[in-house]
């Protein structure tokens, strides 16, 4: 094991520990593996550099050692032996981050063998784990890299009220999913409003066909939660018979302890703000809005609530809940001073999220927000880490991160621009201008005519 | 240089409809027509047609002038494959009427009665430099017939002359859509496929013994096989959505054998099959930033089809294969630039090329004077994300730049608003 290995492995039982306020709980399975690929100290030099803190530092330099940010700045000072790249007329950001993605879940290729994001046996299915379905061999990962993206969430999809856990992940080539899975980040769970679940289910003529059956259910999962929290926590306070263990229940109860962050498929506003009064009621937190085409409507109450809108920059119109979808969404969501992250939800999508972002962008412009590049680089960087409990690591480019790092050929809010160099930690993973450093999933060797390459 | 001026146009001038005069000035000017790119010019529209290019150019009594910042003209933006105008919503059935598989209906399938010019669809995209789009019947769903039936082009510039051709093209689907659509195999997609052919070419030379009963049972009605015609006759071109390159090489012989005009849509893989496409002259409707190995058809989908395909001399035009996300395509024009078709072909994909699909069309895709002038004043580079729309003209006359989603957007601009937002006066 390199010395580098072993100070990850040191953070990750660190972090691991914070997270925990008692010795009793059990050790979580399928707990990381991931190990960073070899890296060298290494100074980016020359670059516009997006930091992801709300700057931008102009002909500035960035050092990475040991897997971390060593140091940025106008002025460094550098190791000999550093690996120097120039980036005179580049831009280096950190590494971008796409809440929702279902990439591994849905991989491609797009067949019925593949569909394995929505357990839609039941509407509630607390119990499952994206983790379980990630296809690690999913040509997507690889094209996303390209992309830029080095963390990504993975959510089960929004067929069911409560859909599972999701995972967040490093993306980095991997046999595994163990491999992949970001160290020290929590489980999340994926909830759906509106049309989805009820048109699933009330397709089937079973419960729920409606929204206010959606609610309904919800509650109903939440009260369960609650006294199975009761029961486990007084249990594991006074001692006694251990209660049963129920898998749907653990996950809810984990939420409503706080350990677990709630990501919310949701469109219409007037759904959100019931969302939000459920999760006061019940004592949780909703973390994050996804999709969220009509956060704008309610920008404000998502301010005030400390709720993340996670949404694209233009998609619309596909179903009834996303017909007053607006350009200026995320803009306004900006605007209003709430959480704005612009996520993905596709494996087309996420490759270009810095476009979207750039479209999503430039619509506040049209309306008169002055919003610049250096705030809107956090819409896909630093807001994401923040919505999915890895700001502490990766999202930014500071002192002490994880080296998550970008750097692009131009500005990266140009349709022309490219990702040129993708580090994660500290690691060279991806090099557009060397196909040695491109990874090939298994599933493209022998099945593409040029492999060796990107897609 | 002055204004360049054509004679006929002062000759054949149509009537008042469109009364406004308008300059642009400070433009560049793509024309993609005979006069290639002016730099730092302006565009003169008089009585709904291109009345000249020109840099100081004398500007008529009572004309608007528009004076832009580094502005950019180009052609309006033509969708080759869309939905546009005959569906609304896609999950609100009653809404959508470019699929159908309950009918018997197939070629004959006809959208022309179906579209709606006020669909707010329309504004939505128009605001955003789109005028004119194929709404074709969709093949490319689990219930479709194997033919799907015929696409009409429409402009987006209001509810009076919104539709420019009718009938324009037949849409079929081979490959994976088609096996599924005939419950079985590609070789039984192309047996049907060829049989609805041949029976419409007998039906066609034996009309009177049909009438009588005296022929043969065929596998399509009788409407399916008088709107084969038109595809038999080239009139109009047979759009197969086609994905695999072996695919595509069956779909080039057959319309070698029966003597079709072909457009091959989708195309994941033709890049591999680039110089025989070229050969035959059949250009490819794509999406430039498909590049997953998203079925066992498109294996070998790459971001660099465009460019490979347009090097090989393919004539390629853009699609995203939607209704609501025509916007996007100077996005996927963008990217193909990105990975190395050059950019004035990037350009050309979105509206030349596609306004040339389905017959040449008269003052679409390109701007020439003397032509009716369906442009776009951009804010910058039309291929570029952070750029947008500024005036937006469909047949000279100059579009509102309103929409539904404009309206939502200013009624919720400010949250703070005393006024409820249901009270708040639209703008």
């Amino acid at each position: 094991m390199t010395v580098q290995n072993g100070m990850v492995l040191l953070l990750v039982l660190v972090l691991a520990g914070c997270s925990r306020d008692t010795n009793e709980e059990p050790t979580q399975p399928f707990a990381s593996t991931y190990t960073p690929l070899k890296s060298v100290t290494t100074v980016i030099r020359g670059a516009t550099v997006l930091t992801g803190t709300g700057e931008l530092i102009e002909n500035a330099s960035l050092l990475m050692s040991d897997g971390r940010i060593k140091a940025i700045g106008t002025k460094l000072r550098v190791p000999r032996s550093a690996t120097e790249i120039d980036a005179d007329g580049k831009w280096v950001t950190p590494g971008i981050i796409d809440v929702h993605s279902h990439l591994g879940v849905y991989p491609s290729p797009d067949v019925q063998s593949h569909s394995d994001g929505n357990e839609a046996t039941a509407p509630v299915t607390a119990d499952v784990w994206a983790e379980h379905s990630i296809w690690p061999q999913d040509p997507g990962f690889a094209a996303a890299l390209a992309g830029g993206v080095t963390s990504l969430q993975i959510l089960p999809g929004s067929a069911n009220l409560i859909g599972g856990r999701g995972v967040v992940v490093k993306n980095v080539a991997s046999r595994t999913m163990q491999d992949m899975k970001f160290p020290g980040a929590p489980h999340t769970l994926k909830m759906a409003c509106g049309e989805n679940p009820k048109r699933v289910y009330g397709d089937r003529n079973s419960a729920p066909s409606t929204r206010m059956g959606n609610v309904s259910a919800y509650r109903q999962a939440w009260a369960k939660a609650e006294s199975y929290r009761r029961k486990w926590d007084a249990y594991e306070e006074n001692g006694g018979e251990q209660p049963d263990r129920d898998l749907q229940l653990e996950t809810l109860a984990e939420v409503l302890r706080g350990k677990i962050s709630v990501h919310n498929h949701c469109y219409r506003a007037d759904e959100m703000a019931i969302m939000l009064d459920i999760a006061k009621e019940f004592g949780y937190k909703v973390t994050a809005f996804h999709h969220a085409t009509e956060a704008y409507k309610i920008a404000d109450l998502l301010a005030e609530n400390g709720t993340c809108a996670a949404m694209w920059a233009d998609w619309w119109g596909f179903k009834l809940e996303a017909y007053d979808a607006i350009r200026e969404n995320v803009a306004l969501v900006e605007k209003a001073g709430a959480c704005t992250i612009v996520h993905s939800d596709s494996d087309i999508g996420i490759q270009r999220l810095n476009q979207e972002a750039a479209k999503a962008m430039a619509a506040g412009w049209r309306v008169g927000l002055d919003i610049r590049p250096e705030q809107a680089i956090n819409w896909i960087t630093s807001n994401p880490a923040r919505a999915l409990g890895i700001a502490e690591q990766t999202g930014t480019l500071e002192e002490g991160k994880n080296a998550d790092v970008v750097i692009w050929d131009g500005d990266p809010f140009s349709v022309y621009t490219h990702a040129e160099k993708v580090y994660v930690d500290g690691a060279l993973v991806y090099d557009r201008l060397d196909p040695a450093v491109q990874p090939v999933s298994d599933f493209s060797l022998g099945t593409r005519d040029d492999t060796g390459g990107q897609p | 240089m002055t204004l360049v001026r054509s004679a006929l146009c002062w000759l054949f001038f149509i009537a008042a409809a469109h009364a406004e005069t308008v300059m642009i000035k400070n433009v560049t000017i793509h024309t993609l027509g005979p006069l290639g790119t002016i730099t730092n010019g302006a565009v003169l529209i008089e009585d709904g047609i291109i009345g000249g290019f020109g840099i100081d150019v004398e500007v008529p009594a009572n004309t608007r002038v528009i004076i832009t910042e580094a502005g950019v003209v180009t052609p309006g933006i033509y969708d080759p494959y869309s939905y546009l105008g005959i569906e609304e919503i896609n999950l609100v059935e009653e809404t959508v009427d470019g699929r159908q598989s309950g009918s018997r209906f197939t070629a004959s399938f006809d959208v022309v009665p179906a579209i709606n010019p006020r669909s707010t669809l329309l504004p939505i995209s128009r605001i955003e430099g789109i005028t004119h789009a194929m709404a074709a019947p969709q093949p490319e769903w689990s219930d479709a017939h194997l033919i799907s039936g015929l696409g009409a082009v429409i402009n987006l510039g209001g509810t009076d002359d919104y539709l420019v051709k009718g009938g324009a093209a037949l849409f079929v689907q081979l490959g994976e859509g088609g096996a599924a659509s005939v419950h079985g195999s590609r070789s039984a997609a192309v047996l049907a496929l060829r049989e609805a052919l041949e029976d419409a070419r007998d039906y066609d030379r034996h009309r009177n013994a049909y009438d009588e009963g005296r022929r043969r049972d065929y596998s399509v009605g009788r409407y399916d096989l008088e709107a084969l015609q038109g595809v038999l006759n080239r009139e109009i071109p047979i759009v197969v959505s086609v994905n695999r390159a072996s695919d595509i090489e069956l779909v080039l012989e057959l319309a070698e054998q029966e003597d079709l005009w072909l457009i091959v849509n989708g195309g994941a893989e033709a890049w591999m099959v680039a110089d025989r496409l070229d050969a035959a002259g059949v250009a490819v409707i794509l999406d430039p930033t498909r590049n997953l190995p998203e079925h066992f058809e498109s294996l070998n989908a790459t971001l660099q089809s465009a460019a490979r395909l347009h090097e090989a001399g393919v004539k390629i035009a853009f699609s995203i294969s939607d209704s609501h996300n025509s916007r996007n395509l100077r996005q996927l024009a963008g990217n193909a630039v990105a990975n190395g078709l050059p950019w004035i072909e990037g350009l050309r994909a979105i509206t030349a090329t596609p306004a040339s699909l389905y017959g040449p069309e008269d003052g679409i895709g390109v701007l020439q004077i003397g032509r009716p002038a369906n442009l776009v004043v951009w804010s910058g580079d039309p291929l570029e994300v952070t750029t947008y729309p500024s005036h937006v003209f469909i047949d000279g006359e100059s579009m509102s730049m309103q929409s539904r989603q404009t309206l939502l957007r200013d009624r919720y601009m400010e949250l703070d608003d005393d006024t409820p937002p249901a009270y708040r006066p639209i703008q």
